[in-house]
């Protein structure tokens, strides 16, 4: 692999590590299976395109966008609580809305921002190479979310959000207000993935309508993956978890793109990605029943 | 370099040799294709482009040539993209529009040649079609359709609305409905949308059409022409003749389709790639908008949906589907 793909694989892999930290908020923190994340990031690109070719300032497009991928969370969360939608039905709802509003916030079905200021211009007088430079930037983005959610969910309205998802009930007896942690949740969550479209539309010079699809595939893959090789408690070491799965999941896809002698090619990759997640699965799996029987071995002794 | 070689065998092996009158390299060039998916049409633009390079001397020993399709996914495009500029080759070449603005934004040195993208501008892959400068150039298949609605009103002279099932979230078929009512207006036709975000809705959003319109037409978009049949269907239902911007839709059941042979678009890329590859800039090298010259007509399904074909369209037809 060249240094070039290799930065590619890193920079794409950190970006979507947002998207693994926000799947994990919904799918593991708040057991709130949420596929609003396919619509979110193409809203989180098609926001922040449509405003920065409108003149915006990137950053402010880029915080726009945030906010309107926490919107698009707090409709599915709505949709869940108000009036009884299962979840996944729910942010299928969504998702499926969002399509259409992503087509209309940009207008048409593609909007190119080759050349256009983004978030990185400012640091291009540097003077560092492009690619050094986009791998930098984004790296230190998703480090910094990386370590403010893991601070946050060991507040106390974070461990609020934990108890919610662990056992709801005990947590309202406890009096927390489950409804308001799933909101402010599901908005966290695709918030986050709102911002990996925005950056990925601003790295890769474009936002495209069909840009969300498989989102969640990718999320939920970082995140298994990231479990199985990381066991912890720790909300660092698993937020961290989450961003290296994704990032394993990236250098998979670049390996099947590498990989012609194998005699791998692109139209493979569904099936690694599918052989990489059942794999993180199987792993733990044998590895507790072998626990299981060695510590029924033991008993017996 | 193990890998290397490897692959110019398998390239060899696969090859026909054609290249014994030509003149032969010493160093293979490296030609990298790329397209979003999978799909006939970009299939054969590469199939095209590989017959050019070969008629041109590049092939087997003379050529390494690897082709990736993302499947699909812009963020596998951008991988795909980040992993040829890496390997250097001679050109790149782009199939459809995310793939080239993904090799465009991935690099300002290396020739990317772009195919099969209807609206390079909007797409922002040149500024201009004359002199795009820097590294980019390539081919536009925006569809000829001021000539496509001649062809229907020489089948329908009376002609007032057509209706145009299109995929609302496909870049390509956006700009060419755009066009389509600018073109129509000149003419006195009205345009009625049939907008069909799915394969599964093409059948509904067709028939809708009926007592709408005199005629169907089908722009080259990949939602519509994969659900081809369900507006046949409703062309034979209706009485509506349906007429096709892609010459493959006519076997497939349309009655008539003024179009491109995407194999020709890939011999009309293959063109630019080898300009580049004798050692023009991308950047001097006009886009174009590729040739469409196919003409064909069905006239069985004519008579299933209740048209006649115009001695003057049967007389020029390239094909007449039997």
């Amino acid at each position: 692999m060249s240094l070039f793909s290799f930065l590619g694989t890193l920079e794409i892999g950190l970006i979507f590590g947002l998207v693994a930290i926000g799947v994990y908020l919904t799918f593991r923190v708040l057991d709130f299976p949420d596929l609003t994340v396919d619509g979110s990031f193409t809203m989180g690109a098609a926001i922040a395109a449509a405003l920065i070719l409108a003149g915006v300032n990137a950053y402010v497009a880029t915080l726009c966008a945030v906010i309107g991928g926490a919107a698009a969370g707090m409709v599915t969360a709505w949709l869940n609580l108000r009036f009884n939608i299962l979840h996944l039905l729910a942010s299928i709802l969504t998702m499926t809305a969002l399509y259409t509003i992503n087509l209309r916030i940009m207008g048409k079905p593609n909007l190119a921002l080759i050349m256009e200021p983004t978030v990185l211009s400012p640091f291009e007088a540097l003077g560092l190479s492009n690619m050094y430079l986009k791998v930098i930037f984004v790296a230190v983005v998703v480090v910094l979310v990386g370590l403010a959610i893991a601070y946050f969910l060991n507040t106390q309205y974070g461990m609020g959000m934990r108890a919610t998802g662990a056992n709801p009930r005990m947590a309202q007896a406890n009096g927390i207000v489950i409804k308001q942690k799933i909101y402010a949740g599901l908005a966290l969550s695709n918030g986050l993935v709102a911002l990996a479209g925005a950056l990925f539309a601003q790295t890769n010079g474009f936002a495209d309508s069909t840009m969300g699809i498989g989102t969640i595939v990718v999320g939920l893959a970082a995140v298994i993956v990231g479990e199985s090789l990381f066991g912890s408690r720790s909300m660092l070491v698993i937020i961290f978890s989450c961003i290296i799965g994704s990032l394993l999941y990236r250098l998979a896809v670049s390996v099947a793109l590498n990989a012609d002698f194998l005699g791998f090619t692109t139209s493979d990759l569904n099936l690694i990605t599918a052989l990489l997640v059942a794999l993180a699965l199987i792993v733990p799996h044998i590895r507790r029943e072998q626990k299981a029987r060695k510590a029924a071995a033991g008993g017996e002794a | 370099m193990k890998l290397r070689n490897f692959l110019a065998a398998a390239v060899t092996a696969a090859s026909f040799s054609l290249s014994a009158s030509m003149t032969v390299q010493a160093e293979p060039v490296y030609v990298a294709a790329t397209a979003i998916v999978e799909h006939p049409a970009l299939d054969a633009v590469r199939d095209g482009m590989k017959e050019t390079l070969s008629k041109h001397g590049y092939s087997g020993d003379n050529l390494k040539f690897t082709y990736e399709s993302a499947q699909g996914n812009p963020a596998i495009a951008a991988q795909i993209a980040r992993k040829m500029v890496g390997e250097a080759p001679d050109v790149i070449v782009a199939i459809s529009t995310p793939s080239a603005q993904s090799a465009v934004s991935a690099t300002q040195d290396i020739p990317v040649v772009f195919s099969a993208v209807t609206d390079p501008l909007s797409a922002k892959l040149v500024s201009n079609f004359d002199k795009p400068g820097k590294n980019v150039t390539g081919l536009s298949d925006m569809s000829p359709v001021q000539q496509h609605l001649e062809l229907i009103m020489e089948f329908l002279p009376n002609l007032e609305r057509v209706g145009v099932p299109y995929n609302p979230g496909e870049p390509n078929a956006v700009a060419l409905v755009e066009l389509l009512k600018i073109e129509a207006f000149k003419m006195g036709i009205e345009i009625v949308e049939a907008p069909s975000p799915k394969s599964s809705d093409v059948m509904v959003a067709s028939q809708k059409l009926i007592g709408k319109v005199d005629a169907i037409y089908c722009p080259t978009d990949n939602t519509i022409l994969t659900a081809l049949e369900s507006v046949v269907k409703v062309g034979i239902d209706g009485r509506l003749p349906v007429f096709a911007a892609e010459t493959n839709a006519v076997e497939r059941g349309a009655v008539a389709a003024l179009g491109f042979d995407y194999e020709d678009i890939g011999r009309q890329t293959g063109e630019v790639v080898v300009r580049i590859l004798k050692g023009e800039s991308a950047g001097d090298i006009a886009v174009r908008v590729a040739d469409g010259s196919e003409l064909h007509v069905n006239p069985k399904m004519a008579q299933r949906m209740g048209v006649e074909i115009p001695q003057s369209v049967l007389a020029r037809a390239t094909k007449v589907i039997q």
